[in-house]
């Protein structure tokens, strides 16, 4: 945006919020500098500021602790980055009905603080340090429970978007049953701030689990590692989390098991013999899991799914690849590291390579991250289905493309 | 009549005198030349035996469970293949002509109520289970299998599909993504957009997407999330990926029997309080059972004000320890009956009763409304207090049939027909009980949808502005309305410009027009 232009639109975003601020370097998204930074208090105010940008035309990019920032594609433009770590309050918690409210901004490891006072959680993990429920429902980042539990897009029953022009719209309610009008909850749900900005969300909790044990065995190859996650899947010990580690170095699993004291002491005894006969030569147990359990790669990050029965599959490709993998084995959601000094070009060709194991096999694989030169050598998002009905979708909430344009699939 | 009832004068696009179908909710003329043209091509490219046009065979298509409105439909055309459903999908576009999608025709919100200009669109010859895939947990089915028989498929491998509702001996996957259908079990377990990964898909203008798979995570938008519960407004599954669960080592199944609702209600609280997560925890009152003895002759407790039905499932040394606790937590809120089934014809017994509920009513009262609405489940003794008040005031009698543990009620609302005045003020107490959920913070809909029967009562629930945004994802899928239109809302969105789609007529307009001639 011309620069004039940008100047004319200062004050009417002033009048809008009391939090606006000309942006600095670390202000950049992406690599891409923005002219302001606001930051609202409610979602009331988030609106007026949406309004305004509308007015003047600005690009807007939502964010909260700025943790997965560079995920997907560089936005084309970036006029007002939009601050939500103001509204980080945890609005109500109905403890009798296993209901919390919360703001965009809120960090989920505070939101899981305040819940354990009254012996819940909302079962979610924190896969990045500091990340909000905002960045987390935009990204539809997840984590090892995840497979027991699901993720936001099961997890959040009700949500106040604000549109690109400003109006605030709620879909869902306060209640877990509720099948009443479009669920604009999960469309959200890994939108990349493309569609609208979430201001609030009401996420249906879970009892926090009087014990917990997990489960930690080495594999010495990854045939004997996909032969432990089945052993795990196909089981009766009914385990919270399936987590691998696999690198050309080796790797094993780590299985979480929650419940009862009692319970959970019997069920780890099982789960232990029944990776003992899936070939783990020796099994660890400690109550809580090692620090890195949960935690994204660094470096280039991929997103790997595929079917449950293509693990082993996955996991020797990439091992041939140089990629490290870690992830929920379990659920068929893995995660890809390299290392970012590595070549565009070679990364180019394992992303390749991988993503046609994992598309063969009905998954998919994405780009997270990776330094500039990369991602502007690689396709980042891989084959989407149903492409033109998300344009058309992109269309009718964002007709100007000012929410994150470009940041997402088919250069939405 | 004993089949389910909706409320005929309350429902449809706006709460008024006029029944649904003798609005343009469910459009008006069956017999103008775009409706002909359809039904032209239909014949040119259909098979003989999957195209109906005899009106004697329509009508046996002009309800589905919510018997109470009925309206023919124009052309009904029973569909073998995706190809077929494209096809006829792609002939509806060209002429603006609405389809409706119809399983079993099981639903209770009139979900698949026909319209009089438009095409119905049943899918239950495409029953086929394409693929059950136990090392990946998923089964590949088309839209008109039964949802029973997704269980029975996955059972040798040892898993199971989880959603269940009441109806699963005859409703059909199809209808159960289109409703996002819950049952007893999804208080642990969720819903079907949780057990549902990937569909196949026939977008509004005839074009079929993938959308998600076999794997979780499909990048992009999640249109398969929004697609789950649109209640057939968006286009039409014609095969789905389902996510299979593993079958618990250990179920416990138990009745208690509690002098009050309240007792029960209050039971149900300290066991949910305790950190226990039951597979289902399931409430009749006294008038329910008592509808239920004489129906099935379940042999529930002599005297109960309530029963809670409550199933515990897991690994087996969890379910004895939650049982304990549930078993303590019954009696110290006044349980004077506990029994507990341990095998399966002992658990088939209990559950008999709570799931003949519905049609057992029929044997207590020559007519009933079943009424589907959600409270916070806290809510639950003040809001089964103000329900008992309207009853009593109203001298309308109502049996309550709930799943507790998430506080979805459905109150059975008893009259006879044939007595001046009943209907009307079953009618009104059933309102009644809705702006009850609403109030306490719940919803106006828990499984059964919105349908034609409560999208009056949407506004209630929604402000202009929700409601002009869920529409917005409306026109992108479906610019021109044809998809199941006047279900879920009370008015349609005027769609603007959609670049690369043909701009028409709008078809409210359309029929606006027919309705002045």
């Amino acid at each position: 945006m011309a620069v004039e232009a940008l100047i004319r639109a200062g004050p009417a975003l002033t009048a809008a919020c009391d939090d606006v601020s000309e942006a600095t370097g670390a202000d950049a998204v992406d690599g891409v500098q923005p002219g302001y930074v606001g930051r609202p208090g409610s979602t009331a105010e988030t609106a007026s500021l949406l309004r305004a940008a509308a007015e003047h035309g600005l690009a807007v990019v939502a964010r909260g602790a700025g943790t997965k920032l560079t995920w997907g594609t560089p936005p084309e433009r970036v006029d007002l980055v939009l601050d939500l770590t103001r509204m980080d309050a945890v609005v109500d918690h109905a403890a009798g009905d296993l209901v919390a409210v919360a703001q965009a901004g809120c960090p989920i490891a505070t939101l899981q603080e305040s819940l354990a006072s009254a012996g819940q959680r909302l079962a979610m993990d924190e896969t990045r340090p500091g990340t909000t429920l905002g960045g987390g429902i935009a990204t539809n980042s997840s984590g090892p429970r995840r497979m027991l539990n699901g993720t936001f897009r099961d997890l959040m029953i009700g949500t106040t978007v604000v549109r690109a022009d400003g109006v605030i719209a709620k879909s869902g309610g306060r209640v877990v049953k509720n099948v009443a009008g479009y669920d604009l909850g999960k469309l959200m749900t890994g939108s990349f701030g493309t569609l609208g900005v979430v201001t609030e969300a009401v996420f249906r909790l879970h009892p926090l689990p009087a014990a917990s044990n997990v489960l930690l065995a080495g594999a010495r190859d990854a045939a004997t590692l996909a032969e432990m996650v089945r052993a795990m899947v196909h089981s009766d010990v009914v385990p919270t989390a399936v987590e691998v580690d696999w690198s050309p170095a080796g790797g094993g699993i780590g299985v979480l098991l929650e419940g009862s004291a009692e319970g959970v002491a019997a069920r780890t005894a099982t789960a232990g013999d029944l990776l003992g006969r899936a070939g783990a030569a020796e099994t660890h147990v400690a109550d809580l899991p090692p620090p890195s359990w949960g935690r994204y790669p660094e470096g280039v990050l991929l997103k790997v799914t595929c079917a449950l029965s293509a693990v082993q599959t996955v996991l020797t490709e990439a091992s041939r690849l140089g990629v490290t993998v870690c992830g929920s084995a379990g659920a068929g959601v893995l995660y890809g590291g390299l290392p970012a000094q590595r070549p565009p070009d070679d990364v180019r060709a394992a992303v390749t390579a991988l993503r046609a194991v994992c598309v063969g096999t009905g998954g998919s694989l994405v780009v997270l991250d990776a330094p500039a030169a990369i991602k502007s050598t690689v396709d980042i998002w891989g084959p989407v289905s149903a492409l033109e009905l998300m344009r058309s979708v992109k269309q009718q909430f964002d007709p100007q493309r000012r929410l994150s344009p470009g940041r997402f699939v088919g250069g939405i | 009549m004993t089949s389910t009832h909706g409320t005929t004068k309350t429902a449809g696009p706006a709460v008024g005198p006029t029944p649904p179908e003798q609005t343009t909710a469910t459009g008006q003329d069956g017999n103008g030349p775009q409706i002909q043209a359809v039904r032209r091509r239909i014949r040119e490219l259909l098979p003989p035996d999957a195209v109906i046009t005899d009106h004697a065979r329509l009508r046996t298509y002009e309800c589905d469970g919510l018997a109470h409105y009925r309206v023919t439909p124009a052309v009904v055309v029973l569909a073998d293949s995706v190809d077929h459903v494209a096809t006829v999908v792609r002939i509806c576009a060209a002429q603006r002509v609405p389809f409706v999608a119809r399983g079993s025709g099981t639903g209770l919100s009139g979900g698949a109520l026909p319209r009089a200009d438009g095409v119905l669109i049943v899918t239950s010859r495409m029953r086929a289970i394409r693929e059950v895939l136990p090392q990946d947990q998923r089964a590949v089915v088309e839209p008109g299998v039964i949802n029973l028989d997704v269980t029975k498929a996955a059972a040798p491998h040892g898993y199971y599909y989880a959603p269940d509702p009441s109806s699963q001996q005859i409703c059909s996957i199809g209808g159960n993504v289109a409703e996002n259908s819950g049952g007893a079990h999804c208080l642990k377990y969720g819903f079907t957009a949780n057990h549902v990964t990937g569909v196949e898909f026939v977008a509004p203008d005839g074009s079929v997407v993938e959308l998600g798979g076999l794997a979780p995570d499909a990048p992009g938008y999640d249109l398969l999330g929004t697609v789950v519960g649109s209640e057939g407004t968006l286009g039409i599954a014609t095969a789905v990926t389902v996510r299979l669960t593993r079958k618990p080592e250990g179920v416990v199944t138990v009745l208690a029997g509690f002098p009050s609702t309240d007792d029960a209600g209050a039971a149900t609280s300290a066991i949910i309080g305790a950190g226990v997560v039951p597979a289902a925890i399931e409430m009749m009152d006294a008038l329910a059972i008592e509808a239920a003895e004489a129906a099935v002759h379940c042999n529930y407790p002599d005297g109960a004000g309530a029963v809670l039905v409550i199933e515990l499932d897991g690994a087996a040394v969890e379910v004895q320890r939650e049982f304990d606790e549930v078993e303590r937590h019954c009696r110290e809120h006044g349980a004077f009956e506990f029994r507990v089934a341990r095998d399966d014809v002992e658990r088939a017994l209990i559950w008999k009763g709570r799931k003949s509920a519905f049609a057992a009513v029929g044997r207590i009262s020559p007519d009933y409304i079943v009424q589907d609405g959600v409270i916070p489940r806290t809510s639950l003794p003040q809001v089964l207090r103000a329900i008992a008040e309207l009853s009593s005031s109203s001298g309308v009698r109502v049996a309550n049939v709930f799943h507790a543990g998430d506080g979805n009620l459905h109150p059975l609302v008893l009259f006879d027909e044939s007595k001046p005045g009943q209907g009307e003020a079953a009618e009104e107490v059933s309102g009644k009980i809705l702006d009850l959920c609403i109030d306490a913070g719940g919803s106006i809909t828990g499984e059964h949808g919105v349908g034609i029967d409560k999208s009056a009562y949407m506004p209630r629930m929604f402000s202009d502005d929700d409601l002009d945004t869920m529409q917005m994802v409306r026109c992108a899928f479906d610019p021109d309305n044809i998809a199941n239109p006047g279900k879920i809302f009370p008015t349609p969105r005027l769609c603007g410009e959609v670049p690369g789609r043909r701009k028409g007529e709008h078809p409210l307009a359309v029929a606006e027009v027919a309705e002045i001639f």
